[in-house]
């Protein structure tokens, strides 16, 4: 398999905080690879590197084959990148603004016009060509958008945080999309705060404090946490979670939904301990559970490791 | 440079600027409203109404007032019967400005000798005032000239008028009109607010839609968004400078002495200063709202030093000095001389030259920060 991303040591400074921090990085083409990691973690810095549009302090990455920081220009032209906040120009149409990024890619007439309506039919958008983008729904928005970054054809697209702020029933949608851009043999470096995401991905990279804690499929992850997970749940869930945080055999304790997630060895011996410890701050009603771990529990186990 | 991707740009922004009725409209109406409203503003000084207190009662005090009347300045609109009379229209502010003519007038002037008028004028306003009074002199000393040919011509004796004659001649704008004067400071002053302000706010809107960041990482270059976006800007420009025009000729009456197509040369240059100031401030600002106090910082000071209200050679020399880096100072100048004076390219070219080397300074520097705001 050939290598879609590389990304070597690369160094990123505002000021005096390191934004990205000697990231080194290998995404193969063909794949849905997901970038995830807590807010102020550098991954849109990350994802505007990759696309050419910061310079690095130092390190070096490729894209395709091209060189981002010697070869900005072709990068450009040939990713299909879309930032945080992907904007379409409110008061142009559908196909407006789909027209706007085929002309500034340089894709020429007849050949737009097939990419265009393929487009616009894959994505149930079709019958909005005429409508201003204004007057979309979010989720059609954010297809719109997809489509925009796709208009090139291009062999990679970075995605950054393409769904955030979008109701699940278009989340979902748009997922399915991108598996089928992705079958077609498109490679996607997407970035997500959400764990049922990255879930879906055949690779996911965590990052906080702008490096890159671990990497892997997410069973790979899930099996990398080396421990099992017991879920307490009970009505003064507050009080439970306090009296279990600093117990030597417990490595985290988090909230989850409803419930208590705490990281341990081994979940045979924990519940006996757990339900003793419960009882002396007078919870009774506790129900204990060994669950098999999420990739959110392998999350919060990094970050609070 | 693609100029096919500057073209898709300057597309995208006709497309949108006249898909936006309430733009369009305050775009091409502004510049109408303010030529309107400066052009019959600034000439109120005209038929002020004035207090006559006639004591001479004499077909001569009656030529006097004729005289006066007719220079269109005054209106003879209340007689009074004594000077507290005059004193009183004047401190009510019913008339703004009182003649008293004595009793001998009609005496002294058969005598040969020179009768006293007195003139007296609000001077609250000091600028209408100053007008009236040059005003009064010049129709006082174009009576006693007539007065005075008249005498000699009755004698039948060709005698040479002794003295110093001074006879000061107003030159190109021998009307005196306000309007000719405002309407080529009024064209300057919207091409700098309209063009400073859209090439502003066009840069910041995309900003502050996240659409900026997209072209960014486009293969779209720096340069070619530049052009595509000043394109559309000078296209509405020329529209404006062309209604300006069309309102000077057919509304006021001013006419273009000089060649409307060095006009249209210079309003070209003019353009790099205004759209260059416009993404300068663009590069500033992060908001909408902070760019357009900003603009606010650069707009008032150069209209205040160009000239366009208070005369470059009147002004304390330090001042005198900063509006010589004001490019407006430079542009007033050109448009003036080419509408009122006619000169041409062989009179304006230090003006033009240097307005040129401005503009291109402010625009090099704008378009370099662009660029790097960009990284």
């Amino acid at each position: 398999m050939s290598v879609a991303l590389k990304i070597a040591d690369i160094t990123r400074r505002f000021g005096a905080t390191v934004a990205v921090d000697g990231v080194t990085l290998e995404v193969e083409s063909g794949e849905i690879f997901a970038l995830v990691g807590p807010d102020g973690a550098g991954k849109t810095t990350l994802m505007r590197l990759l696309c050419g549009a910061l310079a690095p302090d130092s390190g070096s990455a490729t894209v395709d084959g091209i060189d981002v920081v010697t070869e900005a220009e072709r990068v450009q032209g040939a990713v299909g990148y879309m930032p945080q906040r992907f904007s379409l120009y409110p008061d142009l149409s559908v196909m407006e603004n789909l027209r706007f990024y085929g002309n500034i890619f340089g894709i020429p007439k007849a050949e737009f016009e097939a990419r265009a309506s393929s487009l616009l039919a894959d994505f149930a958008l079709a019958e909005f060509a005429e409508r201003l983008a204004e007057a979309l729904s979010g989720g059609m928005k954010q297809k719109l958008a997809l489509a925009c970054t796709l208009i090139h054809r291009p062999s990679t697209i970075l995605l950054d945080e393409p769904t955030a702020g979008v109701d699940p029933v278009s989340r979902r949608e748009f997922w399915r999309l991108l598996y089928r851009i992705n079958r077609s043999g498109t490679t996607v470096f997407a970035s997500t705060p959400y764990m049922d995401e990255a879930e879906r991905a055949h690779r996911v990279a965590f990052m906080t404090g702008g490096k890159i804690a671990s990497v892997g499929t997410p069973s790979e992850l899930k099996a990398g946490l080396h421990g099992e997970i017991v879920e307490v749940r009970c009505a003064r869930y507050r009080d439970a979670r306090r009296a279990l945080h600093g117990v030597p055999t417990v490595r985290s304790v988090e909230m989850f939904g409803d419930a208590l997630h705490a990281l341990v060895s081994s979940a045979a011996e924990a519940i006996p301990d757990f339900r003793r410890r419960l009882r002396e701050a007078g919870i009774e009603d506790a129900v204990f559970r060994a669950v098999p771990p999420s990739l959110e529990d392998a999350f919060v186990a990094r970050l609070t490791a | 440079m693609n100029w096919r991707r500057a073209w898709t740009i300057a597309q995208k922004e006709y497309t949108q600027f006249f898909r936006d009725r309430r733009t369009v409209a305050a775009t091409m109406l502004m510049p109408l409203i303010q030529v309107v409203l400066y052009g019959y503003l600034s000439s109120d000084v005209r038929y002020q109404p004035t207090v006559v207190w006639d004591l001479s009662q004499s077909a001569e005090s009656r030529q006097l007032l004729e005289a006066f009347t007719n220079s269109q300045y005054f209106s003879m609109k209340y007689r009074a019967t004594s000077m507290e009379g005059v004193v009183r229209r004047i401190a009510d502010g019913e008339a703004l400005a009182g003649i008293v003519i004595p009793p001998n007038y009609a005496t002294l002037l058969h005598r040969g000798k020179t009768p006293q008028v007195m003139v007296a004028v609000d001077a609250s306003d000091a600028t209408a005032a100053r007008t009236s009074l040059s005003v009064a002199q010049a129709v006082g000393s174009s009576v006693s000239a007539k007065i005075e040919r008249k005498a000699i011509a009755a004698r039948g004796i060709p005698i040479p008028i002794v003295g110093v004659d001074i006879r000061a001649r107003a030159w190109y704008n021998t009307a005196l009109r306000q309007e000719v004067f405002i309407v080529p400071g009024v064209l300057a002053l919207v091409m700098q607010f309209t063009m400073t302000f859209l090439s502003m706010s066009t840069i910041v809107r995309e900003r502050e839609l996240g659409t900026l960041e997209q072209l960014v990482v486009s293969p779209i270059r720096s340069s070619e968004l530049m052009l595509g976006k000043m394109l559309p800007l000078m296209t509405i420009g020329y529209i404006n400078v062309t209604a300006i025009l069309l309102m000077a000729i057919f509304w006021f009456g001013v006419p273009i002495a000089g060649s409307v197509l060095l006009l249209y040369f210079t309003v070209l240059v003019f353009f790099f200063t205004t759209l260059g100031m416009g993404i300068l401030v663009s590069t500033l600002a992060k908001t909408y709202i902070q760019a357009t106090q900003l603009i606010q910082f650069f707009l008032m000071p150069s209209m205040l030093l160009s000239g366009f209200i208070f005369p470059v050679d009147a002004m304390p020399l330090p001042l005198r000095a900063l509006s010589y880096f004001v490019p407006l100072t430079y542009f007033l100048t050109i448009v003036r001389g080419i509408i009122i004076k006619g000169v041409g390219i062989n009179y304006l070219w230090p003006q033009i030259a240097l307005l040129a080397a401005l503009g291109l300074g402010v625009f090099v520097f704008a378009v370099t920060r662009f660029q790097k705001r960009i990284d």
